[in-house]
């Protein structure tokens, strides 16, 4: 009985092959992770190598210098990258939670299926884009590039981000709390926003964190819109200087101290973007109270 | 309709009743012989399933009132549909009257949220908000529906916890999370939260499903005391538990109403076989 | 029998009575900022198409199919650029598909479980990281090595194929195509990801039942599987290839021709854009610009709507509605 189960199978030296075959596989399945990941290591090991010799305390606080002279810094890109951050969230954080908030405590399964499926495929436009419909919306209107330009543009882009991500915080809000809001005869509105919301908070800030760091690195939606200053911004009806643009504009130039800035800025920008995501790790780590 | 039910006409009495005119002009009797609740009629469809067949009960007031029947039965629908809970549910319909001490609470311009505060809930799982503490949790109600004066907040608190017997063990710790407390304590929590805002009946849906037997004799001791201010309607699937704490025992079936009655006769002395086969176990 | 006493305090009488309308102003709010959504299509379709009307008068459909790009003489034609878009997207996709899944494969099916979260984690970061980043690095860093190395090994290898001839500059189709696919990853791998995750462990068992080795059990169990839902994966990769701006820009050489070798320098719909915008001088000029801005979204909309509905399909009804 048992000899003739051992007949029935392969030779040893197949079932050998093919676990060797298997082996190898996940050997090379491995590798793959491994080239996948990285371009992450090597760009920081050049942002690091680059750009930590160029950060000095002129590049925190002074302007560019004029073409062709050595030194000054982008501590105008700096701020312009922060206040341009600012009217983005003013836009997009309040029209995306409330329409997160839309779709997960109203409107019925087939609108916002569509919605949904709207909100993914703006997603997908790709950001240069949003500088083009932003420039035809308030540029050439005001003539005038203007720093609401660029927040307009990336304000718009975090709309459908935060909506999303919203949604699918809110949703994981127990019904029972919604319930039991509701058996004390307590308005909708107040239960959504008292209840509903706080105990998702966690989540939807991480959401628009997320979404801020996303658009903090675009350059491609500001091109046209806040098109970039070496100055002080004094007006937000005026052009702005931000950090992408900034690199951008110093990486294409045949300055080698520019070259050195450009690799500062990218240190910096790189530094805020991974430190937003990495709070965002942290604060979405410890105990969330939707779940 | 097969509808073949005794059915009570007052509190007191259990007798077979023809099926009440629907529309009926506002009761000439005083205010204090109403009924809690005065059914008539009713039906509910979930889309395109009904889920209640022409039910007609009379909840009598200050007394316990158990639903029991197996599940799917309707019970918890029936129960829900005495606060409009089941509207949550998108596509509900219904048929009938539903009056609440006279007054009708399906009338057009009644807005749902006026009808759930004079008839308070408490769910299956306790339900404390998670980040509000417990003083928060027992006043939310209140302070949502716009109450300001913080003595009576004060007052409110003190009574709603002093009410749901759980006043000693959190008097000195009202600020800890709600969620802190233990389940049983969680579920009292839920009953002063929901007594604060003075409701006049209080329906409870399976109270005690999550609890160990310890915390279940708190609460059912509880109802006990409630029924001295309050209507309460408590759905079970527990038939000891609604032959323990209540004053009548509603039977359904199928989404009908087999059987109302004094809870001893329905136990005792069923008038009907599907109710004598339910509470004798073997069914359901 | 005495009269049953009403409740002491009825409820209702408690409570001040709340008026309606901030419960409905605020549903209204809600709803219109999920219209909003909508109202952005409408907008980016709309701006962009009175941007392009001016071109699309004069130039009509043969704008698509010339190759002109001439501000000296105001001739426009999209075709250079929908070429280097399509080129370079297809040699990312190549490149990146076949990295993705099978590193999602890895991190599925095969890597210890501790392992899994470090790599997801390095895997999300990397798609933080800003597209003029990657342009910078690849200015100085890639673009240079490969030119040095990889290219060298073309064309001294598969140097008969018209496709590795010519002289290499460093900049080029190839080079734009490598840097998308460094930034197309991570969202392949971490969809390809859901997808494996998706598959029902009883595929895998009633695999290994039949004695399958591990290798055997994805290729026959997993992989036939979730084919359609990592086909789904790769057109959005594909989708966010067609729109990559910055880094494109600043490796592909910024040349509008068309020429069979991947090593020459191309243009893309999204680079002359980045690149020409603000330089245009003349109103047509601009409107051609627009007119490219126009195409690139109708591609990347039409290509993420077939990945939505692929993906969507594949996971069943989405998360529902709660309340």
């Amino acid at each position: 009985m048992n000899a003739a189960a051992i007949n029935c199978l392969p030779s040893p030296g197949l079932a050998l092959r093919r676990r060797w075959a298997s082996r190898g596989m996940t050997m090379l399945m491995g590798a793959c992770a491994v080239v996948v990941m990285a371009p992450l290591f090597l760009v920081i090991y050049f942002l690091l190598r680059e750009g930590a010799s160029a950060l000095d305390w002129n590049f925190f606080t002074q302007l560019p210098k004029p073409t062709g002279e050595v030194g000054g810094g982008m501590a105008n890109a700096i701020v312009g990258t922060l206040e341009l951050l600012g009217m983005a969230a003013l836009i997009g954080v309040p029209i995306g939670v409330m329409g997160g908030v839309y779709l997960s405590e109203y409107g019925s399964d087939r609108v916002n299926n569509w919605i949904r499926f709207a909100a993914d495929v703006l997603n997908g436009v790709p950001s240069i884009v949003w500088g083009m419909v932003v420039y035809a919306l308030l540029v050439i209107p005001f003539k005038t590039f203007s720093a609401y330009a660029g927040g307009v543009a990336l304000g718009l882009m975090m709309v459908p981000l935060v909506m999303r991500t919203t949604e699918e915080v809110l949703i994981l809000v127990p019904q029972s709390y919604r319930e039991a809001g509701l058996a004390l005869g307590i308005a909708r509105w107040k239960i959504i926003t008292v209840i509903v919301v706080k105990t998702a908070l966690k989540g939807i800030v991480t959401g628009v964190l997320v979404a801020l760091a996303r658009v903090a690195g675009e350059t491609a939606p500001l091109l046209f819109t806040a098109l970039g200053n070496s100055f002080w911004n004094r007006n937000l009806g005026q052009p702005i200087a931000a950090l992408p643009l900034q690199i951008f504009s110093y990486s294409i130039s045949p300055y080698d101290d520019w070259h050195r800035q450009a690799w500062a800025g990218a240190l910096v920008l790189m530094l805020l973007i991974l430190g937003l995501n990495i709070f965002v790790r942290v604060l979405s780590r410890g105990k969330s109270a939707a779940s | 309709m097969v509808q073949t039910a005794p059915l009570p006409v007052s509190s007191s009495a259990s007798t077979v009743r023809p099926s009440a005119p629907a529309s009926k002009p506002p009761p000439a009797v005083p205010v204090d012989d109403l009924p809690a609740f005065d059914i008539q009629g009713f039906s509910l469809w979930y889309g395109s399933r009904q889920a209640l067949y022409d039910v007609s009960i009379r909840i009598p007031a200050r007394q316990v009132t158990a639903i029991i029947g197996p599940s799917g039965c309707g019970k918890s629908t029936c129960l829900r549909a005495l606060n409009r809970m089941h509207e949550l549910t998108p596509g509900t319909r219904i048929v009938g009257s539903l009056r609440l001490f006279g007054d009708d609470l399906y009338a057009s311009g009644i807005d749902p949220a006026y009808v759930r505060r004079r008839v308070g809930m408490v769910f299956q799982k306790s339900n404390p908000f998670p980040t509000m503490s417990i003083e928060e949790n027992v006043l939310v109600g209140l302070r949502l529906n716009g109450v300001r004066d913080r003595a009576f907040l004060q007052e409110r608190l003190e009574e709603s916890l002093r009410m749901s017997a759980l006043w000693d063990e959190v008097k000195d710790v009202l600020n800890r999370p709600g969620t802190s407390l233990s389940g049983g304590q969680q579920q009292r929590l839920c009953i002063a939260r929901a007594l604060a805002v003075q409701p006049e009946v209080l329906l409870m849906d399976e109270p005690c499903s999550a609890l160990d037997p310890i915390a279940t004799a708190k609460i059912e001791e509880l109802i006990q005391l409630l029924r001295e201010r309050f209507t309460v309607v408590i759905v079970t699937h527990n038939m000891q538990q609604a032959a323990r704490c209540s004053d009548r025992t509603a039977f359904f079936y199928m989404g009908k109403l087999i059987e109302y009655a004094a809870t001893r006769e329905i136990f005792t002395n069923p008038a009907n076989p599907q109710t004598e086969a339910y509470v004798s176990g073997r069914f359901g | 029998m005495s009269p049953l006493p009403r409740p002491t305090t009825p409820g209702a009488g408690i409570l001040p009575v709340s008026p309606r309308w901030p419960d409905r102003s605020f549903r209204w709010l809600a709803l219109l900022a999920a219209l909003s959504i909508v109202a952005l299509i409408v907008l980016v379709g709309w701006e962009l198409y009175a941007g392009a009307a001016l071109a699309v008068k004069k130039f009509g459909v043969g704008f698509l199919g010339s190759s002109d790009w001439n501000p000296v003489t105001d001739k426009y034609g999209a075709l250079p650029f929908i070429f280097g878009t399509l080129v370079s997207s297809v040699i990312a996709l190549l490149i990146a598909v076949p990295l993705g899944v099978a590193t999602a494969l890895f991190l599925t099916e095969m890597a210890p479980v501790r392992m899994r979260q470090p790599v997801i984690t390095v895997i999300e970061m990397l798609a933080a990281v800003p597209s003029v980043i990657f342009g910078l690095w690849g200015v100085f860093v890639l673009v240079p090595w490969l030119r040095d190395h990889v290219f060298q090994w073309f064309k001294h290898t598969l140097g008969f194929l018209p496709l590795f001839k010519g002289p290499i500059y460093g900049p080029s189709m190839l080079a734009a195509g490598v840097v998308v696919a460094i930034m197309i990853l991570p969202i392949i791998t971490s969809v390809s990801r859901e997808i494996l995750r998706s598959v029902p462990n009883l595929q895998r068992e009633a695999a290994y039942a039949l004695g399958a080795t591990h290798w055997e059990v994805i290729r026959i169990a997993v992989l036939s599987y979730a084919r359609r839902g990592l086909f789904g994966a790769a057109v959005l990769g594909l989708g966010r290839a067609l729109g990559e701006t910055m880094a494109v820009t600043m490796v592909i050489g910024n040349r509008p021709d068309i020429s069979a070798s991947l090593f020459a320098p191309g243009y893309t719909l999204a680079s002359v854009v980045a690149n020409e915008f603000t330089e245009a001088t003349t109103d047509v000029y601009l409107s051609a610009l627009f007119e490219l801005g126009l195409v690139l979204v109708a591609l990347t909309i039409v290509i993420n709507a077939i990945a939505q509905l692929m993906l969507r399909t594949l996971a069943g009804p989405g998360s529902g509605k709660v309340m």
